[in-house]
């Protein structure tokens, strides 16, 4: 059972990463075609088979792999960043600031899912800078709201009402007495972060609203695939596959990281 | 009660005024001169300064505004730059479609999630726990725009038992409402299992126990039907990630609705209809999700005399 919850969600993690921090190192030849291949099924020269342009789907998922990890370090990093901020400031400062940071978080959950990335991907025009940009504009929101619970209830504790009493600067108070105490669930929320992150950048890149033409996305590589399915399902197939894979493995370890900072359900472990 | 009810209904208006705003200003996200972008460089300055004229992009942006909100309180959405036609008729004529898919994935969810997550409940910590665990969390991993191509592979390709795409018939509607229903299953089933290994400690199912009732009518009548509740709440706010998963559906089963139009028009730079599909879905779901919070003090008793007092 802890293999299952830990050791394989791990690997899976691992492997990942492996293959998008070390894809440039192997001698990969993800933009070469060759026409003699085109939609050739799994082998022994190639073990997950070639595209409908000749390209070695194994060679396109490693670079995939390196472009969804790509987006949600950055999307997460700059949502989350932006996020606490946002959310910290409302908490902190109260009043009409709370009241405008509020609506605006309000008004950003309107619209549902994917929605917002979509119509922002769509306007600002494909590329990988843009994917960025569209998911960070949605990413934010769901930081700020859990920042900003946490930093309202942790205002209220007594050490922080020491500091004011000691007239300790405010900046000092927020950076030094709260923020580290709203690290643990923010951490949680990041890993979760990440997988939706993955789904959303393959998402657009299946609508066409990604990554352009030679760069390869999961996204992309089925979004191509699924004109040639009953000749060649393994090109919807195998980046279907290690997407989900990923996607699962984060959100175990997400599970199990949550569970783990949970200090009341931590002896059960 | 009338309180809640009017101040929930003024808070919902501020939220559709302030998400009309943003759809507004999508527009000048277009990089450089959104009017070059949707007619190509090599237009003519004469056609240029037409469109300009035609999208009120030649004023200034607090008259835009104005006219915008105007247009709106008409139910004037404008005209499609790629068919010329006016985009609330296209949009009726969409509607349909995407109403059928959406209610069909919900009866999916609803179907599927409902005894699989009472069983599992009921059955905690059995290997049918474990197995309905497992799916879920299998169902919420998958993303539409995968499962809904692995469908078509085995049951369309494969099998030959439905058709791969379009919008013929109750047999077409089938794979859709699976694809897009799934995940919503999977959450919807994890949350009766909790709430219903909740409710299933209460004290009253321990009366109604030994007053001598069979289980099945202690997990159906007494308990499930309060353990309900909170799955409600639930299912609108996941309407929204529904409406979202409907538009990658639509896509990948050509199914002519409102997402499939919105990401056409995108494709074709029609930048009025985006506007107008993206405010419609969105306010589509600030009103589902304020009534569903009438509803849910309608529907618990608690809340309901709570708020008269």
């Amino acid at each position: 059972m802890r293999v299952m919850r830990l050791g394989l969600p791990s690997s899976i993690l691992l492997l990942w990463l492996g293959m998008a921090v070390f894809g440039p190192l192997l001698d990969l030849q993800p933009d070469h075609i060759e026409l003699s291949r085109i939609l050739v099924s799994p082998g022994a020269d190639a073990w997950l088979g070639y595209d409908d342009l000749g390209r070695p789907l194994w060679d396109r998922l490693v670079v995939g792999a390196r472009t969804s990890l790509f987006v949600a370090l950055w999307v997460v990093m700059i949502s989350a960043l932006m996020g606490t901020a946002i959310g910290t400031a409302g908490a902190y400062m109260g009043g009409a600031w709370d009241h405008v940071i509020v609506r605006i978080i309000d008004i950003f959950l309107a619209f549902p899912g994917i929605l917002l990335a979509i119509a922002m991907a769509g306007l600002l025009g494909p590329g990988v800078d843009n994917v960025i940009i569209a998911l960070s504009t949605v990413g934010w929101v769901g930081f700020a709201r859990l920042a900003r619970a946490q930093v309202l209830s942790i205002k209220q504790r007594l050490h922080v009402e020491a500091a004011v009493a000691m007239g300790v600067r405010q900046v000092r108070i927020v950076v030094r007495h709260i923020l580290p105490l709203t690290l643990a669930p923010l951490i949680v929320e990041a890993s979760f972060a990440v997988a939706g992150v993955v789904i959303a950048e393959a998402g657009l890149s299946f609508l066409g609203l990604g990554v352009q033409p030679p760069a390869a996305s999961w996204g992309s590589i089925i979004r191509d695939g699924t004109r040639y399915m009953l000749v060649a399902p393994h090109m919807v197939l195998a980046p279907g596959i290690i997407l989900m894979l990923v996607v699962l493995a984060v959100n175990l370890l997400g599970d199990h990281l949550r569970d783990w900072v949970d200090v009341r359900t931590r002896r059960v472990l | 009660m009338l309180n809640f009810i009017l101040s929930r209904l003024l808070s919902a208006a501020v939220v559709v005024i302030g998400v009309s705003s943003l759809v507004f200003f999508l527009i000048h996200l277009v990089p450089g001169d959104p009017v070059e972008v949707m007619l190509g460089e090599s237009a003519q300055p004469a056609d240029r300064a037409a469109l300009r004229h035609a999208l009120g992009l030649d004023q200034p942006v607090p008259v835009q505004l104005f006219n915008y909100f105007n247009g709106l309180l008409h139910f004037d959405l404008g005209v499609s730059l790629h068919s010329q036609r006016p985009i609330a008729e296209m949009m009726l004529e969409r509607m349909p479609a995407t109403l059928e898919l959406a209610v069909a994935a919900l009866l999916v969810a609803v179907v599927i999630a409902l005894p699989l997550g009472a069983l599992s409940a009921v059955r905690k910590d059995t290997a049918l726990d474990h197995g309905a665990r497992v799916i879920s969390l299998l169902g919420i991993s998958i993303p539409h725009f995968w499962l809904g191509p692995l469908l078509i592979l085995i049951f369309s390709l494969w099998l030959g038992w439905l058709p791969v795409s379009g919008r013929e018939g109750f047999a077409s509607l089938v794979l859709p409402a699976l694809t897009l229903g799934t995940a919503l299953a999977a959450i919807l089933s994890r949350m009766v299992r909790a709430t219903l290994l909740e409710t299933l400690n209460e004290d009253y199912i321990r009366t109604a126990r030994a007053k001598g009732l069979t289980e099945y009518t202690v997990v159906l009548h007494h308990a499930l039907r309060n353990a309900l509740l909170p799955v409600i709440t639930v299912l609108g706010l996941q309407l929204g990630a529904l409406l979202g998963g409907a538009i990658v559906t639509e896509m990948v089963f050509s199914w002519p609705g409102i997402g499939q139009l919105t990401i056409e028009a995108i494709h074709r730079r029609d930048y009025p209809v985006v506007q107008a599909c993206i405010l419609l879905i969105s306010v589509t779901y600030v009103l589902v999700n304020t009534l569903t919070d009438l509803a849910y003090v309608w529907l618990d008793p608690r809340v309901r005399l709570h708020e008269d007092m």
